[in-house]
């Protein structure tokens, strides 16, 4: 394997590890939060239980998290060496926020996971909500961090120097609304689905049924709302796009030709020698509207892009008919779900359902992976958009190939251990955490 | 606001490796306390470091941040010349982490302890003989900015006698900082005496991992010793961390935890004083005598402004917050 290849896949594929644990971190408190408030309230254990299986399980993932953006703050400079050099200074700003963002909230982990029946109640509830607010404040600037490669902004180049910096006006770059909105509802979504559909599988196989409804309705309700939401986001960053990354656009959407009423292309083959899309279904005029708001307006296409400056348009047209795909049926899950609360309630009790959420375990995570290859592969040949190659940023040391290699085998042992941790955990729920279940071992704290 | 941001990537360092230290000692006198003993001394371990650890390893982080974002170019030529080591020490740094949490979140306890066990023990001594090597390469002045060949380039830059003695002494550091934080949530006498014996063989080892680095560095002609003795703060430092050793070994079984924690932590930053002052700014020495400086390779002025005063507001968050979790957890007995 190439060095230069194997530096970007090692990149892509620590990221593409870290987001899931980062995405728990983000929303994984919410949820406790929420039947940690219901426990509170009502008194009833099982909300107690669920609340401390839950912290159990997101304990593993946060430290996972937390072991691989450790490893991506470094990485980032061992395979990018001479990018860090130059947008370190500028778009530093937000890590150096995330680093407090961090600090609160694994200060308030601390106090959460170690305090039950230690504080008083409403303090350790609200350390809870704290570390997911810190959790969604570190998402956020990150993502600004990477919405400032697309967007760049803040300083001005003049001759291969970076002049005038200014790292706030880089940190709210044009890019940094609808990026983060947008990571902030698919992170959500993802989790939600996921957390929704383990549960779900729970329910069918008749185990803790009570312990189990209930911690699928938190999920479940966060999740459809959150996927509802997620298309309107998604035309907000299409716009983004559009007007700041033309070429981006075009692969995303195939669009080899500069055209009025520029039509929309669903799913088909790109062929980048004859510069076709074959097989699919277009709808004249509409990507024209999707980008601009304007039915006429003019797309620009590959044509108008130099050659080497355009993105590998398969994967990123693939990625991206994934991804709008995937969100498509997870709307369709959302508003049959809404239908089933508030006309068919009989609905709920259906074993349909919850297949049906059981097959969507995967999907906003597939979404959210396939969202990323868009917008990271749909930059490429530039690492800041339109100032700084990719491939003038790497390494200059060889056998980055082995150090792919090794990593790989890494992540994906640490990805087998945890999903093995995460399924004993669920098998100890009727002894651990339910204490309506006959083996449950009334042990006042679990340590 | 150069200095403020200075002090900071200091302090976050040196907290690293006082607290983050004793962490990966925990691992470390795991390693080296017999069957018998082990799982009192996990017990104990688990005490005194589960609520903190994801604080500590932070420093770590906020000293990279602070790296990349004002002193760019030293991170950069830090990640390129010694890629090799530092990614040893994240794997070190992976496994160690996810391997603490594991074993003590598995939901059930049965032979996985025994592979988390190993895993946890082994990273917690290659992650710190690491973290030793990096440090010591830094300023070793064997980094060759020139250079054209793999070898010369990327190996030779960390791999010699030097780096490794560093690496050892900082392994040892990390044992003695581990056993002095214990003795004081040990709750009886037995316990106490084990662990006061652990941290004296620790002191002993420091000891004679101190001796092997003034060798290596005697042989690789590096003058470490001018450096420390050769200006009055080196003196005065080095002075200090004795004296404080004495008063150490004067206190130990007098009941007083809390002391012989500051005494063991202000050794470890005399240590680093002693170390980093006489070539201060340079942090990093080349083969061919160039070296960079925190003064003269600090991002532009704003970029300073900004990343100074967001330290600064974060730490006005955190501390408060941060004292106040050690202080309950240390008021309030853990069962
Ligand atoms: C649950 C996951 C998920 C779902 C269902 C969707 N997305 Fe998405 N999308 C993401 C998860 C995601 C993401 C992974 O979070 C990305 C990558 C970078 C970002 O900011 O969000 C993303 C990026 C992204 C971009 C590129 C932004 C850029 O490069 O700056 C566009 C244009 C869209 N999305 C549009 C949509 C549309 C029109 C959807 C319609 C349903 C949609 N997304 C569903
Ligand atoms: C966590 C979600 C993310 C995922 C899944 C992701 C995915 C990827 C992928 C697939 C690539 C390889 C693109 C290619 O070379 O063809 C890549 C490259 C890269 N990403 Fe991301 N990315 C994420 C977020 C971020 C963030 C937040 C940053 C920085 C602030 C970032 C910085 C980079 C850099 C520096 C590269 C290498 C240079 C390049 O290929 O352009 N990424 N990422
Ligand atoms: C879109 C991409 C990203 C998002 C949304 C994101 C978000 C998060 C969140 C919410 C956490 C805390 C939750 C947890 O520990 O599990 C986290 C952890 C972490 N992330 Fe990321 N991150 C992203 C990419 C990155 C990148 C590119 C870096 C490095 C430059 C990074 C560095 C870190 C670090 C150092 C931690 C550990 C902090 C701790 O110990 O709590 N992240 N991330």
């Amino acid at each position: 394997m190439d060095d230069f290849l194997a530096a970007r896949s090692q990149m892509a594929m620590s990221l593409g590890f870290h987001i899931i644990f980062a995405c728990v971190g983000m929303v994984m408190p919410f949820f406790m939060a929420i039947s940690h408030y219901k426990y509170l309230k009502t008194g009833d254990e099982v909300y107690r239980g669920l609340t401390k299986a839950w912290s159990k399980g997101v304990a593993i993932l946060f430290a996972t998290g937390a072991v691989s953006g450790t490893m991506l703050s470094f990485e980032l400079g061992l395979l990018w060496p001479k990018f860090m050099e130059h947008a370190g200074p500028i778009f530093g700003m937000p890590f150096s926020l995330e680093g407090t963002a961090f600090f609160i909230e694994a200060i308030a982990l601390g106090y959460f996971l170690y305090g039950w029946d230690k504080f008083n109640k409403w303090f350790h509830w609200i350390t809870g909500v704290i570390v997911g607010i810190s959790g969604l404040a570190s998402g956020i600037l990150v993502v600004a961090a990477n919405s400032w490669m697309n967007s760049p902004s803040g300083f001005e180049f003049v001759d291969g120097k970076y002049l005038n910096i200014d790292p706030i006006k880089a940190m709210f770059n044009p890019g940094w609304f609808s990026q983060s909105l947008h990571m902030v509802i698919a992170a959500f979504a993802a989790t939600g689905f996921a957390v929704a559909g383990a549960h779900a599988v729970m329910i069918m196989r008749k185990k803790n049924i009570e312990f189990h409804t209930k911690a699928f309705k938190i999920a479940a309700l966060c999740a459809c709302i959150a996927a509802l939401l997620q298309p309107i986001s998604g035309d907000i960053s299409a716009k983004f796009v559009a007007k700041y990354q033309p070429a981006k656009l075009a692969a995303m959407e195939a669009h080899f030709h500069t055209e009025e009423k520029a039509s929309l292309i669903i799913g088909g083959i790109p062929n980048e020698k004859t510069q076709e899309v074959n097989y699919a279904i277009k709808l004249p005029g509409m990507l024209s509207f999707l980008a601009h708001g304007d039915l006429n307006r003019p797309v620009t296409g590959l044509n108008d892009i130099p050659e080497n400056e355009r993105p590998p348009v398969a994967i990123t047209h693939y990625a991206f008919q994934i991804m709008v795909g995937l969100g498509m049926i997870l709307v369709l899950i959302s508003l049959i779900y809404f239908t089933a609360l508030i006309k068919k309630k009989s609905w709920l009790e259906k074993k349909w359902l919850f297949k049906l959420f059981a097959f969507a375990i995967p999907l906003g995570y597939i979404a959210l992976e396939a969202g990323w290859v868009v917008t990271e592969v749909g930059r490429q040949p530039w690492i800041i958009y339109g100032v700084m190659r990719t491939k003038d940023a790497v390494t200059p040391m060889p056998g980055i190939a082995y150090s792919f290699y090794i990593f790989t085998t890494v992540f994906v042992s640490l990805a087998a251990i945890v999903i093995f941790l995460l399924s004993r955990q669920m098998k100890m729920v009727g002894r651990l955490y339910d204490p309506t279940d006959a083996d449950y071992i009334n042990k006042k704290i679990i340590p | 606001m150069i200095y403020v941001v200075i002090t900071f990537l200091w302090a976050s360092i040196c907290l690293y490796l006082i607290l983050g230290g004793a962490d990966f000692g925990a691992g470390i006198i795991e390693l080296f306390s017999g069957k018998k003993n082990e799982n009192n001394v996990k017990q104990q371990m688990y005490k005194a470091i589960g609520p903190i650890w994801e604080a500590n390893h932070m420093w770590l982080i906020i000293a990279i941040v602070i790296l990349f974002v004002g002193f760019p170019v030293i991170y950069a030529s830090v990640s390129t010349y010694l890629h090799i080591p530092l990614a040893i020490m994240l794997l070190g740094i992976i496994a160690r982490g996810t391997a603490f949490t594991f074993r003590h979140y598995d939901a059930v306890k049965d032979d996985w302890q025994n592979i988390y066990n190993k895993i946890f023990r082994l990273s917690s001594v290659i992650t710190p003989f690491f973290l030793g090597i990096i440090a010591a390469s830094t300023v070793s002045g064997k980094i060759d900015n020139k250079a054209t060949d793999f070898l010369s380039a990327y190996i030779f830059s960390w791999f010699n006698f030097f780096s490794a003695s560093v690496g050892i002494f900082t392994v040892a550091i990390c044992a003695y900082l581990a056993a002095i934080f214990v003795i004081g949530e040990t709750t009886n006498a037995l316990q106490r005496n084990y662990f006061t014996i652990k941290a004296k063989e620790a002191i002993l080892l420091v000891i004679i991992a101190g001796a092997l680095v003034f060798t290596s560095a005697y042989f690789s002609g590096i003058p470490l010793f001018n450096w420390i003795f050769g200006d009055r703060i080196g003196i005065v430092a080095i002075l200090l961390a004795s004296l404080s050793l004495v008063t150490l070994f004067l206190n130990f079984n007098k009941g007083r935890p809390n002391l012989l924690r500051m005494l063991a932590g202000f050794q470890v930053v005399m240590i680093l004083v002693a170390a980093t002052y006489s070539h201060y700014p340079d942090i990093i020495l080349f083969k061919n005598g160039d070296s960079l400086s925190l003064i003269n390779h600090a991002a532009t002025e704003k970029t300073m402004q900004s990343l100074g005063w967001a330290l600064l507001l974060g730490s006005v968050f955190i501390l408060p917050f941060l004292v106040y979790l050690i202080y309950s957890f240390k008021s309030r007995k853990m069962d």
